[in-house]
């Protein structure tokens, strides 16, 4: 498992994954070389999988952001996988994600305006496979964003 | 809101690497898309001038850090305009477990994703930090079992 200093490390990674190795080192309050060999090992571990870049779709031209909350017919034994794979050959598709509870799938779409949102959801939403139920979420501000975990 | 930047197939192949990998170098980005390396340093800056690359998220793998569970809530508050949505906002956002805050117009009002170490650290948070904000009329829950990001329309 981690320890503090691992811990650390991790949380002023998080807190700003564009630090250089010896601006890390001091904020985690160890040694640089110290530092590198324990990101290197976190790196092993598969702890720490990389940083990914955050592209900003608004300004992109990518205005409407909508979470589509899709219930699937069950009796269906591929429900889930034919879904997916259809959502997947949408682009505009950025998340899908599967869930426990009222809601079975979520797909995060995204689209220039309304007019293209229309567009995308009777073209390419609505056709999708095995929807037995749908429900839009249109995303009006994003208040938090950072997807910290508290280490 | 400025104009939205003109990309060509560059810019695109280079924003896919660096969604996959922020950590790249200007000299492997160009190697990728065959540019020279100060050619590539200058589109990157030029996406990150525009807003287009809007900094870099560490992908940590939860699980492996002892963040076994992820839900998703849909909040309902209650009265409307009795409740201060800043007031709201600026407590839910101060949970640690709270990892993002969404303002939506549809079922709920907002939508968080929190991560727990498991389904009664979730059930604790659920209680004492989110049931006990300003405002809370109604949680919906739905555990997370996959979740697939793709690199969107580029």
């Amino acid at each position: 498992m981690l320890d503090d200093a691992d811990r650390r490390i991790l949380r002023q990674l998080q807190a700003d994954p564009t630090l250089s190795g010896a601006e890390l080192a001091e904020r985690a309050g160890i040694n640089a070389a110290t530092c590198w060999r324990r990101l290197e090992r976190l790196r092993e571990r598969g702890v720490l999988r990389g940083s990914r870049a955050v592209i900003d779709w608004r300004a992109l031209g990518y205005t409407v952001e909508v979470s589509l909350r899709v219930t699937l017919d069950k009796t269906v034994p591929r429900a889930f996988e034919d879904l997916a794979d259809a959502a997947r050959q949408i682009p505009e598709v950025l998340e899908i994600q599967t869930f426990l509870g009222q809601v079975d799938v979520r797909l995060g779409l995204i689209a220039r305006d309304l007019a293209h949102y229309q567009q995308l959801y009777r073209e390419r939403i609505l056709t999708l496979p095995h929807i037995a139920d749908l429900e839009a979420l249109m995303h009006v501000a994003r208040i938090k964003t950072d997807e910290t975990v508290p280490l | 809101m400025t104009d939205v930047p003109d990309l060509d197939d560059t810019d695109r192949a280079l924003l896919r690497l660096l969604a996959e990998d922020a950590g790249l170098s200007a000299s492997v980005l160009g190697q990728r898309v065959g540019l020279s390396q100060p050619a590539a340093w200058r589109r990157v800056q030029r996406l990150e001038r525009a807003g287009v690359l809007a900094g870099r998220r560490l992908d940590l793998d939860l699980a492996k850090l002892g963040f076994g569970v992820t839900v998703f809530l849909g909040v309902k508050l209650g009265t409307k305009g009795r409740v201060s949505l800043a007031d709201f906002e600026r407590a839910v956002s101060a949970i640690p477990e709270v990892q993002t805050v969404e303002h939506v117009l549809g079922l709920y009002d907002y939508r968080l994703r929190v991560a727990a170490r498991d389904i009664a650290d979730f059930e604790r948070v659920l209680r004492r930090r989110i049931m006990t904000l300003p405002g809370v009329a109604n949680v919906d829950a739905n555990v997370l079992l996959s979740e697939e990001r793709l690199p969107g329309p580029i």
